[in-house]
């Protein structure tokens, strides 16, 4: 696709293309490598097989239906897209969401993040020839996803949190479930530990693999697990806090060795504080609305449709027109699994988003692969794929 | 923002006209309008200076033929400093015969990508850039698809009432395609 690599030929080197069919790199990541035995010279990413004109469709859409696709987009991470999208609408139309709508928003967003971190785990034991740490991480996830599927309906493509607040309130039943995975998990992620942690291939294949110096990961503007396993504690959870994360008790987890084992290490301990984040917001989900009570922005309940006349024309006005946000623009980002997810929305007044732009975390984190791989293996290529952790729908929208 | 009076004092001091307008967004940070001539040494006092906006979080174009605003494009520059915590916007606004604009790969290499999907979406060129191709399009599109005279979809629905004026522009644009 975009842009065929010029690689300069000679009799040391060989040419080897990679993708974008190739079940170790993630999705449809297409690599030309330029190949010195079985180092690699040089490794030039090609992306843009999985470029679905997200940016362009949104401005299509009301601000409602956009929700729909932002999960779509990193589908290891749609709770917490929808909510980076719902906080940048929320700026723009000077309103926040009730407090019940807050606590929820972050339980959900930290059990997205453990199970995008799971996906993670499996995928790079399966890169790197263990196929049974992906069916421990996916048996745990489904838990999860069972979790997501009672909030929203759906598995994966949740669209639960909208600007405003929530879809509809948690169902009877969901802090048990919630409390059963807290109690449930500890004891699996020190079956992982147990795993693969001192387990010597393991070690012989992560350790040292990829690295990446603090100064190249900041000047290649990576962010989230990787920069912290190079011993920068950025975490936009702390540093610009959202949806009230100043009140959770957690720690940054970082590491300083900055390779692949680094990063494997942070995004398990990064589980742990996320599994403390979820148990505080769990005990103090407050009563009270989940979604804000002016009708201008949220649907009016089912019940007041069929009682009130004014609920039933906002009803109306709302599915046919959506709500209007005032002129503005606005950059808004949270912190996603895999760094800074930001959405950047210039408003024009109208139903309809002007114009939206996704910095996504996949994008400019895959930009430091060559970097990291030159000199390297090939063998330890789709390691250090699986450290990036990039998800190609997030990486070409 | 407490660094946002001083900051403002400092860039104006330091480019002079080139500082064209400023503004505020809705989270609150900044926004520098300054000329495209000044934007490197923009980037370089915020970089360098005692704010510290060492992080580039992104570049990304605005095509506002729509809006009817003049000049048509601006290209969007979201910095953050770690210090601060805090966040500033550089906007450089383009002319829609002339959408070309310094790269600033030098000063933040993390632009490199950024600024190449921003020409493939746009069209607005990076001058300077190492390697200013097309990123996520395919190297034959001959569109710019964020620019706002591009429709959503590629073609027109053919109903009744415009199916013979699809037809006609079909045979002017390309005759050997709608003989059939």
């Amino acid at each position: 696709m975009a842009n065929e690599p010029q690689i300069q030929q000679d009799d040391e080197v060989m040419l080897l293309n990679m993708g974008p069919q190739h079940p170790a790199t993630h999705g449809v990541l297409r690599l030309v490598l330029a190949l010195d035995g079985e180092v690699i010279r040089e490794c030039t990413p090609v992306i843009g097989y999985l470029h679905s004109g997200f940016e362009k469709t949104y401005e299509s859409k009301k601000y409602q239906q956009c929700v729909t696709l932002t999960d779509r987009m990193d589908y290891l991470n749609p709770l917490g897209n929808n909510l980076a999208f719902a906080l940048a609408v929320e700026k723009l139309l000077g309103v926040e969401a009730p407090p019940r709508a807050q606590v929820i928003r972050v339980l959900l967003a930290e059990l997205t993040r453990i199970q995008s971190h799971l996906v993670g785990l499996g995928s790079n034991g399966l890169d790197l020839g263990a196929s049974s740490p992906i069916m421990y991480a996916f048996r745990d996830r489904e838990m999860l996803l069972d979790i997501f599927e009672m909030v929203s309906g759906q598995r994966m493509m949740t669209s639960y949190i909208r600007p405003g607040g929530l879809a509809k309130d948690i169902p009877p039943g969901f802090e048990e479930a919630v409390q059963r995975f807290i109690d449930y998990f500890p004891e699996k992620l020190d079956e992982y530990h147990g795993l693969l942690t001192r387990n010597p291939i393991w070690m012989d294949r992560m350790v040292g693999v990829g690295k990446l110096t603090a100064e190249q990961c900041l000047e290649l503007g990576v962010t989230g697990p990787m920069l912290r396993a190079a011993g920068i504690p950025r975490d936009l959870r702390k540093d610009m806090p959202y949806s009230g994360y100043e009140s959770y008790d957690f720690q940054v987890v970082t590491r300083t060795e900055s390779d692949c084992y680094a990063r494997y290490l942070v995004r398990m301990d990064e589980m742990r504080e996320s599994l403390k984040i979820v148990q505080q917001a769990l005990n103090r989900i407050p009563d009270g609305p989940y979604v804000l009570d002016d009708f201008k922005h949220a649907y009016p309940p089912r019940q007041l449709i069929s009682d009130q006349m004014e609920a039933l024309i906002h009803h109306f006005k709302l599915a046919t027109e959506g709500y209007r946000v005032p002129p503005g623009e606005v950059y808004s980002a949270i912190e996603s699994p895999r760094g800074e997810l930001g959405f950047y929305i210039v408003a024009d007044g109208s139903g309809k988003p002007y114009r939206v732009h996704v910095r996504t975390p996949s994008f400019t984190n895959l930009q430091c692969l060559p970097v990291m791989a030159k000199g390297g293996f090939i063998a330890d290529l789709v390691n250090m794929i699986a450290a990036i952790d990039p998800i190609m729908g997030d990486v070409d929208r | 923002m407490a660094a946002s009076e001083g900051l403002l004092q400092a860039v104006a001091e330091a480019i002079g006209d080139g500082l064209l307008a400023t503004d505020e967004d809705r989270a609150g940070a900044p926004i520098l309008v300054v000329e495209r001539g000044s934007l490197l040494k923009v980037c370089r006092l915020l970089r360098d200076g005692e704010w510290g906006f060492t992080h580039l979080s992104g570049v990304w174009g605005v095509d506002y033929l729509a809006m009817g605003l003049e000049p048509r494009f601006a290209v969007v520059y979201y910095l953050y400093s770690p210090s601060l915590r805090s966040r500033v916007a550089v906007k450089v606004p383009l002319e829609e015969s002339d959408p070309v604009v310094p790269s600033v790969v030098e000063i933040f290499p993390t632009a490199n990508w950024h600024e190449r999907e921003t020409f493939d979406m746009f069209g607005i060129r990076f001058e300077g850039h190492p390697n200013l191709a097309r990123i996520l399009m395919p190297d034959d599109a001959t569109i710019h698809p964020l620019r706002k005279d591009v429709p959503l979809g590629g073609e027109e629905v053919e109903f009744t009432h415009n199916a013979e004026r699809i037809r006609r522009q079909r045979a002017a644009e390309s005759p050997e395609v709608s003989r059939n």
